[in-house]
């Protein structure tokens, strides 16, 4: 069996593809890669399938093991000491793979040719962190099988693409179901305002400080379905920006969605970082 | 029926009650627009998800506003059956709240048939609604950190059984040793929406 082998998972290392689709009626969420681009990028780097599974480390730390032959790369957050970032490189048997910490960005996705091929749960191997589903977080020791390569490997030697922001982020948003529940002004706050990222955030959500968003409803909103990119709004008005393990319901209104094409750019924000909402040109 | 936005990638549907919902989700289900990957149907609302390679907000919009839901239609799934131990912790207090002793809130709760209406709060968690259940009972003031996994539970006109150990502010009257969501099984989920639900009274085992 070619496999790989965990020495040290860093802070939190977990396995992603592109998650559960189709279950959200039985309560099951999408779960997947926070930044999905770079997963899908990491993947094709090495001739994956876009669908196949990789490592999601969040802030560097990682160090894998080749047990047998493999060809990686890394993708997302550049980490220290990376020398397959964005670009494909064969680590040999008995050699490591040792990420330290990235400068900008949070989330480092690290494929390996033919994919991890830890057993699915309900469909896919992603770490759903809120719902429990999926193989659990990385841990020393922890021997990762590899799959089979399905498709060739790209002639690729770097991938040009460009790498997290480490300053401040703007991002559009677009009104929510209960845009109406909040007064234009509380839009214009949304809009005028630096949010910051608190060090509450994971994979579930952004937990944002900044001006407090109020709404003029009382009384509750009976649960309804959210995806990702949602801006919930708890009762304190400060607003949360729901990411991959969000759930699948929510009882607090949804001001306004992050576009989707957006949020992966959000996965990236480190504690501290300034994310700021702009309308979409018309 | 109204559509609300909910970014690029999906759709929110309030409708007026959850008899609509389950109407308009069984149809859709019939008759899935192009490009909808999943559906969440809530209390008052069904959530649509689209894949934005292949379609948009505004195409499905359209869609949805052509399908003509039968009045009272909804999915109609498997019985399950859910023996319980009716010795959960606020069974008197439930009781009470119905104004009636714990032997006649068991007597309504096992007599009623149920069906799950939607699935939400987590993996596997039914929201079950019954003709036969017209109350209206509070959540508790403050919810409990941890609810066993199994325990039965009653809050506004829903009960529901918990999937696994999770926070939760439902009253608590009885434990089941059924397990409502195994992910190694198939399916995972026994209470999915449409499944018709009987609970047993299961002794004092």
């Amino acid at each position: 069996m070619r496999a790989v082998t965990v020495l040290e998972p860093g802070l939190l290392t977990t396995v992603q593809d592109t998650g559960r689709r189709g279950q959200a009626a039985i309560g099951v969420g999408r779960s997947g890669a926070c930044d999905r681009a770079s997963a899908e990028l990491a993947n094709r780097l090495v001739g994956n399938r876009s669908g196949d599974a990789v490592l999601e480390v969040t802030y560097g730390g990682l160090v894998l093991r080749a047990d047998a032959d493999v060809v990686v790369v890394t993708t997302g957050a550049r980490c220290a000491g990376a020398t397959a970032h964005n670009a494909p490189i064969l680590l040999r048997a008995g050699s490591w793979l040792a990420l330290g910490a990235p400068a900008r960005g949070l989330r480092t996705y690290v494929a390996v040719r033919g994919g991890l091929d830890v057993p699915p749960v309900l469909g896919s191997r992603s770490t759903d962190l809120l719902a429990g589903l999926g193989p659990p977080s990385l841990a020393p020791g922890d021997v990762l099988p590899v799959g089979e390569p399905h498709l060739p490997l790209p002639d690729v030697d770097v991938a040009a693409v460009a790498e997290p922001t480490g300053r401040q982020l703007r991002v559009r948003v677009l009104p929510g179901p209960r845009r109406d529940w909040f007064p234009d002004a509380a839009w214009d706050v949304l809009l005028d305002s630096a949010y910051i990222v608190t060090g509450e955030s994971n994979r579930i959500g952004l937990r944002l400080d900044g001006p407090p968003l109020e709404h003029r409803r009382d009384g509750e909103l009976p649960s309804e379905g959210m995806v990702r990119g949602a801006l919930q709004v708890p009762p304190d008005g400060r607003p949360v920006l729901l990411l991959a393990d969000h759930p699948v319901t929510g009882g607090y209104p949804v001001v306004g969605y992050v576009h989707d094409d957006d949020v992966d750019a959000c996965g990236q924000l480190t504690p501290g970082q300034v994310l700021r909402f702009r309308e979409p040109a018309a | 029926m109204r559509v609300l936005p909910s970014g690029s990638t999906a759709l929110l549907v309030e409708l007026d009650d959850l008899d609509a919902v389950m109407a308009l989700h069984v149809t859709l289900l019939g008759e899935l627009p192009a490009g909808v990957l999943d559906m969440v149907p809530a209390a008052r609302t069904l959530l649509l998800v689209l894949d934005p390679s292949t379609t948009s907000p505004a195409v499905v919009e359209r869609a949805v506003r052509e399908v003509r839901p039968q009045p009272g239609a909804r999915v109609v799934g498997p019985v399950v059956e859910v023996p319980v131990t009716y010795d959960g912790a606020d069974l008197s207090t439930a009781a009470e709240a119905l104004g009636c002793d714990t032997a006649e809130l068991v007597r309504r709760h096992t007599v009623a048939e149920w069906t799950v209406a939607f699935c939400g709060f987590s993996a596997g968690f039914g929201y079950l609604t019954s003709p036969a259940w017209p109350y209206d009972l509070p959540r508790r003031s403050t919810p409990r950190t941890s609810v066993p996994a199994g325990s039965v539970a009653l809050a506004g006109g829903f009960s529901g059984v918990y999937p696994s150990a999770s926070p939760g502010g439902w009253q608590l009257v009885g434990r089941t040793p059924v397990a409502v969501f195994d992910p190694a099984r198939d399916p995972a989920a026994l209470l999915r929406p449409g499944s018709r639900v009987r609970f047993l009274e299961g002794g004092r085992g």
